[in-house]
């Protein structure tokens, strides 16, 4: 029991810390904010979740190994921080996104923007 | 009604602590989950679910299997192509559009929220008509086809929430 | 065992912030120091979770729900800000 339990703990903590370490490489390696976006979002996102899963994977273990119930009511817990993480990271991403393209920073290298097309139209029109 | 029962339901699973559940827990749950519902229809007041769509088990199902099957896949390949672009550097970067014909802010919510976290991609912006803005990480074609940028995912949000 | 583990993971976590730091300070622009204080936070909440397995206490993983959703709001907050909205 206790080696499975910890390969399965190793194997979701070093993909959470691979993928977070990326994340945060990711914010120096880009050249503008929505390409840094890209990488800090998806990578620490995907990293928190399996961080979580780590924790899930040894309560449940625990929980199954003691038969207490508050190992149950921590994985659960842990179920209900994954998914509010899992939601709140990818709106927040978007909410950024978009102010800072209404702010008039422009994607570097970009090979074509349809949102400043629209929003030029517009102005124009105006 | 539905924000009524999901904060209920939510605020007795968070207190439920192995035993039974102490009957003023259950008042306190119901007058927060009132508060939030009242309050929600005051600051959303077009913000309506159909009660039977929601209680539809087999909705509830397929949500289930979204998130964990196509949705969990996506999200596999994303962090991949996002980790080696991370690594080699190799981006192409821009904004694309595209017109899903979504009618439901739940749904639009949904496929906006599942474009974040798939491959390459990430929602900028989406107008009232319901056209995505998407910026991509490695633009193949200038004028994609819904295919390319997310799949079948679509469908699913227009199944799930529309 | 696993104990030792989510320690170590916890001290690695805490070099990330660290090292997210440097973004949130030098970044060009403010949407820049936006996402860096984003990705602090989903870290943060990663730590919260580890650390409720290892002291053993629901409490910390009630405080990494509450962080996560107050976090989320805070870049709203900052979003709104930055569009010129208040």
């Amino acid at each position: 029991m206790g080696i499975v339990e910890g390969l399965f703990v190793l194997l979701f903590l070093l993909v959470g810390i691979f993928f977070n370490s990326l994340g945060v490489v990711s914010l120096y390696r880009f050249p503008d904010v929505y390409t840094r976006m890209h990488g800090a979002t998806k990578c620490s996102t995907f990293g928190s979740l399996f961080t979580g899963l780590a924790v899930i994977v040894y309560t449940l273990f625990r929980y199954l190994s003691a038969g207490e119930s508050r190992f149950l009511v921590l994985a659960i817990h842990t179920f209900v921080a994954m998914a509010v993480l899992l939601v709140t990271n990818a709106t927040g991403a978007h909410a950024i996104a978009r102010a800072a393209h209404r702010s008039r920073i422009d994607p570097k290298f970009a090979v074509v923007d349809r949102l400043a097309e629209k929003e030029g139209r517009r102005r124009r029109a105006a | 009604m539905f924000i009524f029962f999901a904060s209920f339901l939510m605020y007795l699973l968070l207190v439920w602590s192995g035993g039974t559940i102490a009957p003023v827990e259950f008042a306190v749950a119901f007058l927060l989950a009132t508060i939030l519902a009242l309050a929600a229809r005051t600051w959303v007041p077009s913000y309506r679910f159909s009660f039977l769509k929601i209680l539809n088990p087999l909705r509830w199902i397929s949500f289930l299997y979204y998130v964990f099957v196509p949705f969990g896949i996506a999200l596999f390949k994303a962090n991949i192509d996002v980790a080696i672009r991370v690594i080699t550097g190799n981006i192409r970067p821009g904004i694309v559009k595209l017109t899903p014909d979504l009618k439901s802010d739940l749904s639009r919510m949904i496929l906006a929220d599942s474009i974040t976290l798939t491959p390459g991609t990430l929602t900028v912006d989406v107008d009232d008509e319901g056209a995505f803005y998407v910026h991509w990480i490695y633009v193949r074609d200038e004028n994609p086809s819904e295919e390319e940028i997310y799949g079948s995912f679509a469908s699913w949000a227009r199944r799930l929430a529309d | 065992m696993s104990i030792t583990l989510f320690s170590w993971t916890v001290g690695i976590y805490a070099v990330l912030i660290v090292l997210v730091f440097g973004r949130l300070i030098s970044g060009p622009t403010i949407p820049d120091r936006a996402v860096a204080l984003d990705t602090m936070n989903s870290l943060v909440v990663a730590i919260m979770i580890v650390l409720a397995a290892v002291y053993d206490s629901v409490v910390m993983e009630d405080i990494a729900i509450v962080y996560a959703g107050l976090s989320f709001v805070s870049t709203m907050f900052i979003a709104r800000y930055i569009e010129g909205g208040m």
